[in-house]
């Protein structure tokens, strides 16, 4: 429908726009709403910085509302308090991980040093200073390892069965299905089962390796679920251009598929390896505390406990050390030993990160 | 590429002719794509990828790879009938491989319920108490012939408590992320800020348990002091006057496990949000809606839910998270509805805490409690990914 009168813009605001707030009014409503929440503060006497915080966000939040209300009407109000909104609920999220990192690292630095890297426990008193977590991270290398060498082939051969033969069939979607539930499995349950399986069924001792067999459960949907995600991204031609020249469907598989998914299953093996080696509570029941340099893992006997350390039940154990002591030296190892977890958890994402980018880089 | 050549498949059994007239045709594709479907299946066996390549005819299959992979043809002196065998054999093996890897998969799952049964029941029948409705755990009999007592109801009730709380403060936060990932922050960041979101997942349980326990503990006080003076009235969050509040208690350990499962539930977020049409978001947007509106009538209607299933995958993890309620929770095996007064013992924490010291009759309490948590677990995360598979699949 055509309408005839012609339409004359005013001078601040388009016909089909409506009026809207400059640009500088956001920061300066935030600024008024910290002024505001100031002298709030001043004149109750509170100095609780969170409390600021909050009064301060909450004022901005009101006042931006009302502000845009009153000059954009009910519509723009409402949109402008969701994105705040949504703004918070990502500085929220920020604050923790920022907290956690500032903490971690102004606790651990003051135990970090070389000899805590390059000495054992052995013959250092558990409540006495000194000692450092060498065989720790021997332990967590090893028992991580053994993980990665048992979960891999299996989860990228699981995930081969579901995008290549698999498609459709109801095996297939079942074993999908219990691939998701198995990323819920509860890290505690996997330690009990492999508890009862291995040391309670079978007679063994404590070893790396059952601590191993308990983190292939967690570690195993992981691998499986980025392995398939990855192999669903190959395109079919490469596929049916290879059956074309007469390849067999193996050998489509190992030399075409694979190659070319290869960046991509190598990132979700390190996510899966960085999830396995920060876990804590199934290494509990299975490999035991220990204090000397053990690096054999496999020698798990009916007869002879065979314990190994690693980062997390060494932090566990010298938090036990502590007994609650804020001053022990216990306790500055326990947080060494948490920053080195830390930071060998993100090189082990950072090479992730860095091998998707390589494959995307190559098409 | 050898001129003009009619080439079967290694793997085309002896006996079939290559028919000529039939290739050249839009079957091509469709004998490639059955083959995919089923490729063992009676129909597609015996005609499987029948191939006739004619490069000077503009019928030849378009999908080619542009780069002649001529090599990988099988060398011309290997006769048929023995390249088809070691191919059949080749398959037959990796198949075989791949197969038995993905039914691991299935063994694990039934293996855990059965073995945990297996440890649970006889512990189970040495319980003089009920399982269901006891507080207290002390399975070992003290002395010789004395009274096995333990039962779940103050596990279940703190892990369901903390678990409820984590979820409850972590789903809009989470939402708000996914929206702001998707929707807000400027293109070039997203993905960076997707990365650092996940960082969170990054940090091991034990991280988040000493950080919780030394850091944010303290740290509450005011907080819960604010809660108390505010919503004592409800109950729920009031606290003895003797007691520091939100030391070491439920509302500590739930805010804990809110930050663990706020990046697992985000990322599914975002994920279920990439799904909406594009038509719908930029339909409502030319329509002249604002953002939130868009959001509100386009986004959340399409997603709710995978919200809800995302939701339910993070109460999951809290229900089943140990270290970090461990360290947190000052252990007390009783039903107190106080939220902010320190105890509280968990499935998990109990098993992490107990494990050591437990005898032949704890040994199976703490499976039995374990085999409570799975059984939980299993049936929130199945519910999950029921929900997620409906709402992924249209």
């Amino acid at each position: 429908m055509a309408t005839t009168t012609p339409v004359r813009p005013t001078s601040t605001a388009s016909i089909l726009r409506g009026q809207r707030l400059p640009r500088w009014a956001v920061p300066a409503v935030g600024l008024g709403a910290l002024v505001l929440a100031r002298v709030l503060f001043g004149l109750t006497g509170n100095h609780s910085t969170l409390g600021f915080v909050v009064a301060a966000g909450l004022l901005f939040a009101v006042a931006l509302t009302a502000v845009s209300f009153a000059f954009e009407g009910p519509r723009q109000a409402r949109d402008r308090l969701a994105t705040t909104a949504v703004y918070t609920a990502f500085v929220l999220a920020m604050a923790p991980l920022a907290s956690i990192a500032a903490y971690t690292i102004a606790r651990g630095v003051k135990r970090l040093d070389g000899d805590f890297l390059w000495s054992s426990m052995f013959l250092i008193s558990p409540s006495g200073p000194g000692g450092g977590a060498y065989h720790a991270i021997v332990g967590s290398l090893l028992v991580t390892a053994i993980t990665a060498v048992i979960a891999v082939p299996l989860g990228v051969l699981t995930a081969i069965y579901l995008v290549e033969y698999g498609e459709g069939r109801r095996l297939a979607r079942a074993i999908s299905f219990f691939v998701d539930v198995m990323t819920g499995v509860p890290s505690i349950v996997a330690g009990l089962f492999v508890f009862t399986f291995w040391m309670l069924v079978l007679g063994f001792q404590q070893s790396g390796f059952a601590g191993a067999l308990s983190l292939v459960i967690l570690m195993l949907p992981v691998v499986v679920r980025s392995t398939e995600e990855m192999l669903k991204l190959v395109p079919q031609e490469l596929r049916e251009a290879s059956y074309a020249l007469g390849i067999p469907r193996w050998k489509t598989i190992t030399r075409v598929v694979l190659p070319t998914a290869f960046g991509g299953i190598v990132t979700g093996v390190m996510l899966g390896i960085a999830r396995a080696m920060g876990e804590t509570a199934p290494l509990l029941l299975l490999v035991g505390t220990q204090v000397r340099i053990n690096f054999d893992p496999f020698g798990f006997s009916h007869t002879e406990s065979n314990p190994i350390s690693t980062l997390p039940t060494y932090i566990f154990g010298q938090l036990t050390s502590a007994a609650g002591s804020t001053t022990a030296p216990a306790f500055d190892r326990a947080w060494a030993a948490a920053l080195v977890l830390i930071i060998l958890i993100m090189l082990l994402n950072l090479v992730a990160r860095i091998a998707a980018r390589f494959t995307k880089a190559r098409g | 590429m050898a001129d003009t050549t009619e080439q079967a498949s290694a793997e085309e059994p002896i006996g079939l002719r290559v028919i000529p007239g039939r290739a050249d045709s839009g079957e091509i594709a469709a004998d490639i794509a059955g083959g995919e479907a089923a490729p063992d299946g009676p129909r597609p066996a015996d005609r499987r990828p029948l191939v006739t390549v004619r490069p000077d005819t503009p019928t030849a299959p378009a999908p080619m790879s542009p780069t002649p992979a001529t090599t990988r043809i099988p060398a011309p002196d290997r006769t048929p009938i023995a390249a088809a065998r070691s191919t059949r054999r080749g398959d037959a093996v990796f198949r075989g491989m791949s197969l038995s890897a993905g039914t691991t998969v299935l063994v694990i799952m039934a293996a855990i319920a059965v073995f945990l049964v297996y440890r649970a029941v006889p512990a189970l029948s040495a319980d003089d108490a009920n399982f269901f409705t006891t507080k207290e755990w002390f399975p070992d009999p003290s002395t010789a012939g004395g009274a096995s007592v333990f039962g779940i109801a103050a596990l279940a009730f703190h892990t369901v408590v903390t678990a409820l709380l984590g979820m409850v403060v972590a789903v809009p936060v989470a939402i708000g992320i996914a929206l702001f990932i998707t929707y807000y922050a400027p293109r070039r960041l997203a993905s960076a800020l997707a990365y650092v979101v996940d960082l969170l997942a990054a940090v091991p349980s034990i991280v988040f348990g000493l950080w919780g326990a030394f850091f944010l503990a303290p740290n509450l006080t005011g907080v819960a002091v604010f809660l108390d003076r505010w919503f004592g009235w409800t109950g729920v969050l009031q606290y003895r006057p003797d007691s520091i509040p939100a030391n070491r208690s439920d509302f500590t350990a739930g805010l804990v496990l809110a930050i663990m499962i706020l990046p697992i539930v985000s990322a599914l977020a975002r994920e279920v949000f990439r799904q909406v049409p594009n038509a719908h978001v930029e339909g409502s947007l030319a329509l002249g809606a604002t953002r939130w509106e868009m959001i509100r009538m386009s986004v959340l209607p399409f997603g709710r839910a995978g919200v809800v299933s995302a939701a339910i995958l993070g109460l999951g993890r809290a229900l089943g998270e140990t270290l970090a309620v461990t360290l947190i929770l000052s252990s007390a095996y009783n039903l107190n509805v106080h939220i902010l007064e320190d105890g509280g013992v968990t499935f998990a924490s109990n098993i992490a805490l107990k494990y050591n010291e437990a005898g032949p009759i704890g040994t199976g309490a703490l499976i039995a409690s374990g085999l409570v948590l799975f059984l939980l677990t299993l049936g929130v995360n199945s519910a999950s990914q029921y929900l997620l598979r409906r709402q992924l699949k249209g």
